[in-house]
């Protein structure tokens, strides 16, 4: 065509702001970051390179909290991605029923946690889980069940923070809702034309036409979980006894209270190795179980 | 047979209930507690409605602290991010989404890979940066680089844009319209009910951001709402009722934008969910 030319020039002109944005404020920023954690480098001070010292003081051990900081957010991660996926598979499966009335008011129901600011939820659930004041305990008084210190103890304060970050679970089941409402009807039609019941038309139909959005979730799901914070800033400041120390938590206390920014891109590197480590691992399987209709 | 049905369309109701329950209750538990006086909230078992209602606890929390100055303040930078979104998001996605230039494959993928890489990578050295340019304590790192467009808004409009027929611009092509001119005349105008998507996430996100004003700012004056709250939560570490009161407050607006927005919304997270 005539004006090739001028629409690639246009196109390079539109897309500048977010080349340069990307350029600026992910590519630069990375590299800088991979060379700061060669580095030790406290905020006043200039970076001296110091080799691999920051990575190795974190795997020695010399940095008690690099693996308590890694085994809780595995813990928040193992428990927080499998029940977000099935409590929300399951609400978007049953609000997609055909008899269920009242839909758009439920899907609002359900959203409405998830609008919620971090830092105001936080203080909402810290007040639930109040052991001697909290509705939560008063629920199980009530039911004569012995009361739970939620927050207070490091047995339990993962699972909390886990149930309170289901609450605002309500966009991973708009995206779950649309998806079955996306699988064709004709699927379901010819299954029951074959005698199919509804749990082999959920196991042989809905599951594997929901898999490239289970894998979605799955995805995007396990890396915010990766990156829990604010909840942990606000209600435990990393306790009881470390045993909320996030993750992400630790490396902003490192850089941000600590000052030291070498070692803390040590840290925030090593996140990034292990959810790139863990998404190639999800893609890797995928190819078993994520169904692609185009493949047919 | 009928009956059996009748009973599991009654467990499936009930089931919705119960998760509607769970996701109500405590907002229903912030807003009562928040109008209950000092005595009545440690009242065990504790009552379900406030008896009087207090509404003083608002005005009492608003007042401790300056939260109108923090609330002009996250105004100002909500304003300024939103702008910013929709005018670089929308030159982004037309791009990427109907223009053809090299290199486009290479950054689109950039763009989507961005999305994937933790923030705690990237916060160090911007944060750094920000410090070399003596801008901290400033809004302009909260605001300046969402002018540069997010990887998510250029996403979602992209997934519209590339929805829009490609006839509309070869149409205005052989009429000797240039790119801009099919931007501003053909695509902004159908693209309305995406771009009110942008804007209330991004309203939404830097109302509710939390982690940028608290490494960024550190004088009260310049303080947000997000950041207000956490002081606030540090200084009435027992008052729960007005400790109730102030997220309340912060929440309100929120919620007032999700309802008049709230079909915008849904038809947003259903388009991400597409696969690209």
């Amino acid at each position: 065509m005539l004006h090739k030319r001028r629409i690639a020039v246009a196109g390079i002109l539109f897309a500048l702001p977010s080349i340069f944005g990307i350029i600026l404020f992910v590519i630069l920023p990375m590299l800088t970051s991979l060379l700061l954690s060669f580095t030790d480098y406290r905020i006043v001070n200039t970076p001296k390179f110091i080799g691999f010292t920051n990575y190795k003081r974190l795997f020695d051990g010399t940095d008690p909290y690099f693996y308590n900081s890694l085994w809780v957010t595995f813990k928040y991660v193992i428990l927080r991605v499998p029940l977000g996926l099935i409590v929300s598979f399951i609400a978007a499966f049953l609000l997609n029923m055909e008899f269920i009335r009242g839909k758009s008011v439920f899907r609002t129901i359900f959203y409405l946690p998830a609008i919620v600011p971090a830092v105001a939820s936080s203080m909402i659930w810290i007040w639930l889980f109040s052991p001697d004041l909290g509705l939560f305990n008063s629920f199980l008084e009530a039911l004569n069940l012995p009361t739970l210190n939620w927050l207070y103890s490091e047995n339990t304060v993962v699972p909390s923070i886990v149930i309170m970050s289901l609450w605002g679970m309500g966009s991973t089941i708009i995206i779950f809702l649309a998806g079955l409402q996306g699988v064709p009807r004709s699927l379901y039609e010819a299954a029951i034309v074959d005698g199919a019941g509804a749990v082999r038309k959920f196991r042989h139909i809905t599951i594997p036409m929901m898999t490239p959005i289970i894998f979605f979730n799955l995805i995007m799901g396990s890396i915010g979980a990766f990156q829990v914070f604010t909840e942990a800033l606000i209600m435990t400041q990393g306790g009881p006894n470390n045993a909320s120390l996030f993750y992400n938590y630790y490396i902003y206390r490192q850089a941000f209270q600590f000052g030291e920014m070498g070692q803390a891109s040590a840290i925030a590197w090593i996140l990034f190795i292990i959810i790139l480590i863990v998404t190639a691992i999800f893609f890797r399987t995928s190819k078993s179980w994520v169904f692609y209709e185009s493949e047919v | 047979m009928r009956k059996s049905r009748r009973v599991s369309q009654i467990i499936v109701y009930a089931i919705l209930i119960l998760g509607s329950v769970f996701c109500l209750l405590p907002l229903f538990w912030l807003v009562r507690s928040s109008m209950m006086s000092s005595m009545q909230i440690f009242e065990m078992p504790p009552k379900w409605i406030p008896s009087p209602f207090r509404f003083q606890n608002y005005t009492e929390a608003l007042t401790t602290i300056d939260f109108l100055r923090f609330f002009r303040n996250t105004l100002t930078i909500t304003a300024s991010c939103l702008i910013g979104a929709l005018i670089s998001s929308s030159l982004g996605a037309y791009s990427y989404a109907r223009l053809d230039w090299p290199g486009k494959k290479f950054f689109f993928g950039l763009l989507l890979a961005s999305m994937m890489l933790p923030g705690a990578v990237t916060l160090i050295p911007t944060f750094i940066g920000w410090r070399l340019a003596d801008l901290i304590n400033t809004y302009v790192p909260l605001i300046l680089p969402v002018w540069f467009g997010s990887a998510f808004d250029i996403f979602l409009l992209r997934q519209f844009y590339a929805g829009i027929p490609r006839d509309l611009d070869e149409a205005a092509y052989v009429d000797g319209a240039g790119p801009w001119t099919i931007f501003w005349r053909i695509i902004i105008p159908l693209s309305k009910p995406p771009l009110i998507v942008i804007g209330l996430f991004s309203f939404m996100n830097s109302w509710n951001d939390f982690m940028g004003p608290l490494v960024y700012l550190n004088e009260e004056s310049k303080f947000t709402l997000a950041l207000g709250l956490q002081m606030f939560q540090s200084l009435h570490s027992a008052q729960w009722h007005l400790l109730m009161a102030a997220p309340t407050v912060v929440i309100l607006p929120v919620i007032i934008v999700f309802f008049i927005g709230q079909r915008y919304f849904i038809e947003g997270i259903t388009l991400t969910g597409m696969k690209g």
